[in-house]
């Protein structure tokens, strides 16, 4: 198992390099950083040269490759062109979407994978077309339509019924209300106000990625079952004389386990990276607005940083498939 | 023959891999037998698609689409470029849905002349996504499936590493910098890393499509590579393709809808309908008719892809209509 | 038939069909037979004749869309109908099943022990780990595994192809079950490993007092070792007696056929030089047409009766019956095996 763990990183590290040249090729090819410096009248030329010092903009191409890899391998990632330390902004963002995708994607999978397995034990019954039918509606909307339904349908009418549209107990902006804990305001401080406050803000991303996302799984799951239910080694199972609570659990799903499992971690590899529309709907300030701002002010290390951070999530989960697998597959040889 | 053989259809095949040999030496009666066999394949295939009612009506609702797209602009009586001016002696509420506007107006624009537009732009890049990313996709997957070995181990590397890289933030990387007409690009960038779920697809086709007798008897009558991957191998891997490259339709119209409201996809002068959407999301509440059409017109496009898609891959592969026994 | 042994199972007029999209597959129309204690009972057919389906419905196994009419009895007590609980403690108990493909028939992730630990313990509720692990090794033994307490830990792809069937058969056997149905348990393995595997089906029997249903479609598997035979098509039996009567005195033309198929050593060279394959193929069992089913095959159709009349099974000896208007002929006939090669060869 040791040796099998450590073959597969040592697979994965190349894959990291190689991504992070990528990336670098991407990121240079974005545009000039200093464009908004040079098109201003009246800067003095010292001033742009220094800039582009700083930047590392007046290197040669894998020089400041090797320099910026060098210097991430370190755990430096650089600073922004406003001057500020890009990992503090990566890693406050990449908190807040956590907060967000970690439990959604939870629900998600409980959800999906129990829907789908009760499916496929009840092929074509009325749940089983219900579920067919409202997961794959689900499955086919665009994030930005349901996202925006929730945000500007049902919030306002579901705050309005409860009456409460001074304080509405659903929030559709930002990931907590902003000036929530001051001085004026000391009732507010403390973590269950903090905690409360972050829930209602919380409710409808969560459910916007949850009814996206778990329509996938029960669709994957209900096929994988329907897979397995109709194995032969199912069959003899029940030539057995087992009861078919047995059946099912032990054997038609312990099988199917194997590649929801897997699908599973590989999709949580791709969470970071997985939200941006949603927390753009909601106006979040996780990894999706900073990708938004290093694209558009053209923000070299901001955007490497981020490309590093989603694409080491990457590897990492599907390392994380790749073991699982072996262990819940006796004939993957370690 | 180490089993005596039983009467049942099996010898029949038999027989037909005989046929088969015999004629391989003729290439054109191949090619004849191959085509009237496809006839009557995609004879059945439509039959099993017609059946398929969802699909059925996506297939009506998308061609309506398509029209409204392509043909309504010339149809409609104002352009999306077209200035509106207030109408003398109209109230403010003139920009709101009416019989002249049924989708309302939008900064001086008619939003029903825009969202056509938008939807035209929308499908194109789409299209063009899709040939492009279907094409270099069942290339590499062919090429790896087929010579397995070194070359698979290297093209099946090179496919995860484009996996690694997220897709939306290396397009929107590489569209940041472009100027003039962006619809193209964009379209050339997203097609850049959408190609590596149709080329595992495919690789696995071809990996066991090369085992089978009809592959080895081509090969045994010196079939060159590449005639046996065209000829004989990608034609048995046309229903995965039609299905996938249906399915990528509907990812690449999302996947351009997701940059551009994000304000990172298609600049103007071009248009799409994420672009539309995000510059109407500001009024979402308040002039809904600006946000909420192009919205659904998206929604439309994607339920109509994956029903479609849905219907073809029962079409192509009817595994449920089996019966055990 | 003069037996003087009460059936052990008895199927009465088993029809099942499933709905499909295209159409009703009638797939048994109308099959009886019984099974005496102790008895080898060979089905004979080719695949997709219902000897499968009926075995499945024996078990209770059918999907739920199938539509199963007829008796179905075990020591007088009907199956057909029965709850799934009370169905459940016959399974694997007193009706046991080997499947064809071992490979697939075993559970990939559990190792033997536990599987067959779960076939014990789902009858032997009392037993404890102790009991269930030492009845596991037993069983392995007695299907013939070297070191079979070692053995017991493995996993199924750990075991080649012969060996996992005996594990399957040792799953069978685990709770010494009345009637053994075997459904063709040696065409997914190797000619050397067949005859083994066959042997052993026997020896067990005579050691567990069992019945044994052997489906095949290879007649060479049923030669040596049936005490009767019936021979399947279309989802009906065509022919039944004792394997003598059906090899050397068949009845039937289809039975005649299927003999064709078999490689036989013959200093003849016109018989022996080609194996006589059946021309055509069986008919479509959603509409299945009037007459006899084997007619459009058929060297001896006469085009009229055979194609309109579906000959019943008629008795053409002591306990030989068979399903053919015709049966009179072959028995004037004085070589009906080589009934076949009068006509061509289908290309």
């Amino acid at each position: 198992m040791f040796s099998f763990i450590v073959r597969r990183i040592l697979v994965s590290i190349p894959l990291l390099f190689l991504a992070s040249f990528i990336a670098f090729i991407l990121v240079v090819n974005t545009g000039d950083p200093l464009e908004d410096l040079r098109t201003k009248i009246n800067v003095p030329k010292g001033q742009i040269a220094l800039q582009e010092h700083r930047l590392g903009l007046d290197k040669p191409f894998f020089e400041r490759y090797f320099s910026w890899l060098t210097h991430a391998i370190h755990g430096d990632w650089g600073r922004t062109i406003k001057d500020k330390a890009v990992w503090d902004q990566i890693s406050r963002s990449l908190g807040v979407t956590l907060k967000l995708v970690v439990f959604a994607e939870i629900c998600s999978v409980l959800i999906g994978v129990t829907i789908g397995i009760i499916s496929a034990v009840k092929q074509y019954s009325w749940f089983d077309h219900g579920a067919t039918t409202g997961s794959f509606l689900l499955y086919s909307l665009p994030v930005l339509a349901v996202g925006s339904f929730l945000k500007f349908f049902l919030a306002i009418r579901l705050n309005r019924l409860l009456g409460r549209e001074k304080n509405p107990l659903l929030k559709t902006i930002g990931e907590s209300t902003a000036n929530f804990c001051t001085v004026r305001k000391p009732q507010n401080c403390g973590l269950i106000p903090a905690t409360t406050d972050f829930l209602t803000h919380a409710a409808l991303p969560t459910l916007t990625l949850v009814l996206i996302t778990f329509a996938g799984y029960a669709r994957f799951a209900r096929a994988t079952m329907l897979e397995t239910l109709n194995a032969d080694y199912v069959r003899t199972a029940r030539a057995k004389g087992l009861d078919e609570k047995r059946v099912i659990l032990k054997h038609a799903f312990r099988n199917a386990l194997i590649p929801v499992v897997t699908v599973v971690s590989i999709d949580f590899g791709g969470l970071i990276g997985g939200a941006i529309l949603t927390e753009t709907i909601f106006e979040w300030k996780g990894m999706g607005r900073v990708l938004v701002d290093a694209v558009t002010k053209v923000d070299p290390n901001l955007l490497l940083c981020w490309f590093a951070v989603t694409a080491i999530a990457v590897v990492l989960f599907n390392l994380v498939a790749d073991i699982l697998y072996a262990v819940l597959d006796p004939r993957i040889r370690l | 023959m180490i089993n005596p053989p039983i009467p049942t259809p099996e010898i029949d095949s038999d027989v037909s891999e005989e046929i088969l040999l015999d004629t391989l030496t003729d290439h054109d009666s191949v090619e004849r037998e191959f085509t009237v066999e496809q006839r009557t394949q995609w004879k059945t295939i439509a039959r099993r698609f017609s059946r398929h009612k969802p699909a059925m009506v996506s297939l009506v609702v998308f061609t309506l689409l398509v029209l409204f797209a392509f043909i309504g602009p010339y149809l409609w009586k104002y352009k999306y470029d077209q200035v509106l001016k207030k109408p003398a002696g109209a109230s403010n509420d003139w920009i709101r849905p009416s019989w002249n506007h049924p989708f309302g107006v939008q900064k001086g624009y008619d939003v029903l002349a825009l969202v056509m537009r938008g939807t035209q732009y929308s499908i194109r890049i789409a299209l063009v996504v899709v040939v492009l990313s279907v094409t270099f996709g069942v290339i590499v997957g062919a090429v790896a499936g087929y010579f397995r070995g070194g070359v698979d181990n290297a093209l099946m590397r090179f496919t995860d590493l484009m996996l690694v890289i997220p897709y939306l933030a290396a397009v929107a990387a590489l569209q940041r910098n472009v100027k003039g007409s962006t619809w193209l690009y964009l379209s050339f960038f997203l097609a850049m890393f959408a190609w590596m779920g149709i080329a595992r697809v495919i690789r696995g086709e071809f990996l066991s499509l090369r085992e089978k007798e009809f592959v080895e008897a081509a090969r045994s009558v010196g079939a060159s590579a590449p005639r046996i991957i065209f000829r004989h191998i990608l034609p048995n891997t046309i229903g995965p393709i039609i299905v996938n490259a249906t399915l990528a339709v509907g990812a690449a119209v999302l996947g351009e809808a997701a940059l551009s409201f994000l304000g990172l996809g298609v600049k103007p002068p071009d248009t799409s309908l994420g672009k539309i959407i995000e510059v109407g999301k500001g009024k979402a509440t308040t002039y809904p008719n600006e946000f909420w059409w192009p919205v659904l017109v998206l929604c439309l496009i994607s339920l109509t892809i994956n029903f479609i898609g849905d219907g073809l891959r029962d079409a192509f592969d009817p595994k449920q209509n089996r019966v055990r026994a | 038939m003069s037996d003087e042994v009460a059936p052990i199972l008895s199927v009465k007029d088993l029809t099942v069909e499933f709905p499909t999209d295209d159409g009703v597959v009638k797939a048994v129309r109308g099959v009886s037979f019984d099974v005496r204690p102790r008895d080898v009972l060979g089905v004979v057919g080719e695949s997709g004749c219902g000897k499968s389906v009926s075995s499945m419905a024996i078990m209770g196994l059918l999907p739920k869309s199938a539509r199963i009419t007829g008796s179905i009895k075990f020591r007088d007590r009907e199956l057909i109908g029965l709850k799934p609980k009370e169905l459940r403690a016959v399974r694997g108990r007193q009706i046991a099943m080997v499947f064809q493909d071992p490979m697939t028939a075993m559970n990939p992730v559990y190792r033997v022990g536990w599987q067959l630990g779960e076939a014990i313990k789902a009858h032997n509720k009392h037993f404890d780990k102790k009991q269930v692990r030492s009845r596991s090794v037993e069983l392995l033994n007695m299907v013939g595994i070297p070191q079979a307490s070692t053995r017991v830990d493995n996993y199924p792809h750990e075991f080649s192809g012969g060996m996992r069937q005996r594990v399957m058969i040792a799953m069978a056997i685990a709770n010494n079950p009345d009637v053994l149905i075997a459904d063709e348990p040696t065409t997914a393995l190797d000619v050397t490993v067949q005859a083994q595997i066959l042997e052993m089906l026997i020896d067990l029997k005579d050691q567990l007092d069992a019945a044994i249903v052997l489906i095949t479609h290879d007649l060479g598997v049923v030669a040596g070792i049936t005490d009767r035979m019936q021979v399947m098509y279309a989802g009906k039996v065509v022919e039944s007696g004792t394997a003598e009567d059906v090899f050397y005195t068949p009845r039937m033309p289809y039975s005649i056929g299927l003999l064709g198929s078999i490689p036989v050593h013959t200093q003849d060279p016109a018989a022996g030089a080609r194996l006589k394959p059946i021309g055509g193929a069986p008919p479509s069992l959603i509409n299945v047409p009037p007459g006899c089913p084997f007619s459009p095959r058929c060297p001896l159709s006469d085009g009229t009766l055979c194609e309109t009349v579906d000959p019943p099974l008629l008795r053409v000896g002591p306990g030989h019956v068979a399903a053919c208007h015709h049966s009179d002929e072959l028995a004037a006939m004085e070589d009906p095996l080589r009934l076949f090669s009068a006509t061509a060869v289908p290309e």
